[in-house]
């Protein structure tokens, strides 16, 4: 019995289908909760941060709150501008949701918990990530709306500019790991955690944390969404669910970029400390936990720091990451080259 | 085997019609639109043969950051529509002319009148033949040894190209006022921070 199940679905192409579907939803259900609470805590850390008690009447500490943000999103009438275009409009919020989505096709959660175990990981995501601006950008122009366009414009070279930070950090961490698949990554920092890679490319780290605040247009980087003088940015014109789309897209995006720094520099789903007690803890707990110390810091920042001014955005970006980390690039090159320390191939 | 087949004609028929679609639709935004669906889908192909490597760069450079620029420009040119088919049927000869000369050098060189030296096995037997690695390590095996100074030199054309865009739009202009960061930095506290006891109830003087 057991034997024919396997073999059922193994073999069978229905049977394999439907494996597929399955850790699909078992990694989509999860997200899309962490999503939900992720809201919850950056309330919650806001309002610990300016002495406040933040959400604290729906459920027990506020802990439904999520859910009847969600409920009423869901409920609203969806608005559709007479001047927009309606069916680039509606497309918008879907690619901005769907490609926050794919990406976790390739993340390990645990040593072989990955949808798709493939060779080009790193570029993968690195591919996905950039096609999120094409929500944005759509939205924007679909809108027919100045507010909307102009915080779409603002947000995709925002995104193009940082993104080429965010590719050389990436080409620095698999140049001392010497392969493109993610769980390889994760193995080459097996060990100690001073071996993680959080300190031997230090600098990187920061840059590529700096980064990911810009490419999810977080605060000290919202200027695209910037209330004081674009109204809401790319949605201003987008209500209810279609809203909600680019809202848990937002949030997801984040998780994901927490989720690919873990992955880059601090051990994946590995124990700090590589002996019995600590290692026996299962390696998704490990990933979760430093997951959500990077969401914390994501949040901690948006209730520290004043909005970036437009150009010194983009001067950071340009002037100073990207000589940073191609310098970088290539220091790290050449140690590796001549220390002798270039992975085994 | 029968679904990478039906993967393949599906993604091939997506690429054919949103190539046509780029050049018949009224509205250059849409056009930048379907430029983009043809790229991913190519990149489908691409990963349906086994080139992962050459897919996702495909994403990456084209999909990612070429075509975003297009976009931009494209939204915000103020396109006449009209204005814009009127050349159409003018200019449909000659860049049909070139399309059918673009494939029949395709065709001619992949040996298919039997006019071409470079065959398909012809042009697998460059290749590495090493089927066990993947093929990211493949590339980078050939491309820094064998097709070296080739690729330095594609790098340098490039570079001439972006020091020629540099050159068009940098002009210097007399009388600008520019922040200087170092500057701003450098200032000594003394010159631009006075510290006021403030007496209660009393207010700054």
């Amino acid at each position: 019995m057991t034997a024919d199940l396997i073999h059922f679905f193994t073999t069978n192409w229905l049977g394999q289908g439907i494996v597929i579907f399955a850790q699909c939803l078992a990694v989509t259900v999860p997200l899309l909760i962490a999503v939900a609470y992720m809201t919850y805590v950056d309330r919650k850390v806001w309002a610990a941060i300016q002495l406040r008690r933040g959400p604290n009447v729906v459920g027990p500490f506020g802990l439904l709150q999520p859910m009847a943000d969600g409920l009423k999103l869901v409920l609203k009438e969806t608005i559709i501008p007479s001047s927009a275009n309606s069916v680039l409009f509606v497309i918008a919020p879907m690619i901005t949701f769907m490609t926050a989505l794919v990406a976790w096709a390739v993340v390990p959660f645990d040593d072989g918990w990955v949808i798709a175990d493939i060779n080009v990981g790193i570029l993968y995501l690195f591919a996905i990530s950039s096609l999120g601006v094409y929500g944005i950008i759509i939205a924007g122009w679909a809108s027919n709306s100045k507010y909307a366009f102009l915080g779409a414009l603002r947000s995709a070279a925002q995104m193009v500019s940082y993104e080429v930070s965010i590719g050389f950090v990436l080409i620095t961490v698999l140049l001392c790991v010497g392969s493109l698949n993610l769980s390889d990554v994760v193995e080459s920092q097996r060990g100690w955690f001073w071996r993680w890679y959080f300190l031997p490319l230090l600098p990187m780290f920061v840059i590529f944390f700096v980064s990911a605040l810009a490419e999810t247009n977080r605060t000290p980087f919202d200027l695209p969404m910037s209330e004081a003088e674009l109204v809401a940015g790319f949605h201003t014109e987008y209500s209810a669910m279609t809203f909600g789309l680019f809202f848990l897209g937002e949030y997801a995006n984040m998780i994901l970029l927490s989720a690919l720094g873990a992955v880059l520099f601090l051990g994946g789903w590995l124990s700090p400390i590589p002996y019995a007690p600590f290692t026996l803890i299962p390696g998704v707990v490990w990933f979760a936990l430093k997951i959500a110390f990077l969401l914390f810091v994501f949040s901690w920042t948006k209730g520290t720091l004043p909005r970036y001014r437009y150009d010194q955005l983009m001067r950071l970006g340009w002037k100073v990451f990207l000589p940073v980390s191609l310098g970088w690039v290539v220091l790290t090159a050449a140690v590796l080259q001549f220390g002798g320390w270039l992975p085994k191939s | 085997m029968l679904l990478q087949a039906l993967a393949f004609y599906v993604f091939a028929a997506v690429v054919v019609a949103s190539g046509a679609m780029v050049v018949v639709s009224r509205n250059p935004v849409y056009s930048v639109l379907f430029l983009i669906l043809a790229f991913f889908n190519a990149a489908a192909l691409f990963v349906l043969i086994g080139a992962e490597f050459i897919a996702m760069i495909l994403v990456i450079v084209y999909v990612g950051a070429v075509a975003v620029l297009f976009l931009f420009v494209v939204m915000m040119l103020d396109i006449n529509l009209v204005e814009l088919r009127e050349g159409f049927l003018k200019y449909m000869p000659v860049g049909a002319m070139i399309g059918a000369v673009l494939f029949a050098e395709v065709l001619l060189g992949l040996g298919v009148l039997g006019a071409g030296s470079a065959t398909m096995t012809t042009l697998n037997s460059q290749g590495p033949q090493v089927p066990a690695i993947e093929n990211t390590r493949a590339i980078g095996q050939v491309l820094y040894t064998q097709y070296f100074y080739l690729f330095q030199v594609a790098g340098l054309v490039l570079l001439v190209a972006m020091i020629g865009a540099i050159v068009l739009t940098l002009r210097t202009r007399p009388g600008v006022r520019r922040q200087k960061v170092s500057d701003q930095l450098y200032r000594p506290k003394e010159e631009v921070m006075t510290v006021v006891k403030v007496p209660t109830r009393g207010g700054v003087q």
